[in-house]
């Protein structure tokens, strides 16, 4: 498989969402493809499972997705959108365990070393005390 | 740069001037540059450890290295000595941006 793994950011709040993705940029790099996604339509808070479809379908890699997300429906809508997901990509997308900002930070800096998503992942949950 | 006793593992060592240390940017592209070679690099504190692995970003950046402390790595490997050489010179250059 080529190319590096993509990472998503899923906040409730779009600017925690931009944010986080310009850190990745800045700091690691533009070689690993990102999508981001936050806030509803109207502009206030919250998350929107076709947003998280729009952000996993931007950052789309043949290595697969990691997303990382903030709290509870941040959570829920993104396995929502992993289900909706035509069913050759559904098991290449990952929800990490991981604090968004930093999370996002570490699994980018993994995944531009061409790790796969497995060790991606693992990279971002290693920040989440067992 | 020098041999590790008698075993085939190479060592060198680099001050570390960032202002602010081995904060984050500077831990991300130490790691970066470490995972593009094949060799096992550690780095330490010391030059008897404690090591952590260099390809590791959560632990190059729980090393909080400070500015004016001394970063030693160690690397076993076949491309151990141009994995040192590297390290060194971002080390030396803090950490410029790369290409």
């Amino acid at each position: 498989m080529k190319g590096n793994v993509g990472i998503v950011i899923v906040s409730h709040s779009a600017d925690v969402a931009r944010g986080t993705a310009l850190m990745v940029e800045q700091m690691v790099g533009r070689e690993v493809p990102l999508g981001w996604c936050g806030g509803d339509p109207d502009g206030g808070l919250g998350t929107s499972v076709e947003a998280i479809l729009a952000a996993i379908d931007k950052a789309w890699s043949e290595q697969g997705v990691a997303i990382l997300v903030d709290l509870g429906g941040a959570e829920t809508n993104s396995e929502m959108a992993i289900e909706m997901l035509p069913e050759s990509r559904r098991s290449r997308v990952v929800v990490c365990n991981a604090p968004v900002v930093e999370g996002a930070v570490m699994a980018a800096t993994e995944a531009a070393s061409g790790a796969p998503l497995d060790v991606v992942r693992r990279t971002a949950e290693e920040l989440t005390p067992a | 740069m020098m041999q590790d006793g008698g075993m085939n593992r190479l060592r060198a060592s680099a001050l570390i001037r960032h202002e602010v240390g081995l904060h984050a940017r500077p831990s991300v592209k130490l790691t970066k540059l470490a995972k593009a070679f094949e060799s096992k690099i550690d780095l330490g504190l010391s030059p008897d450890g404690p090591w952590v692995d260099a390809k590791s970003i959560v632990k190059v950046m729980a090393t909080k290295a400070p500015k004016d402390s001394t970063l030693y790595f160690r690397a076993e490997g076949s491309d151990a000595e141009a994995a040192l050489d590297a390290l060194v010179t971002l080390v030396n250059e803090d950490f410029p941006d790369g290409p």
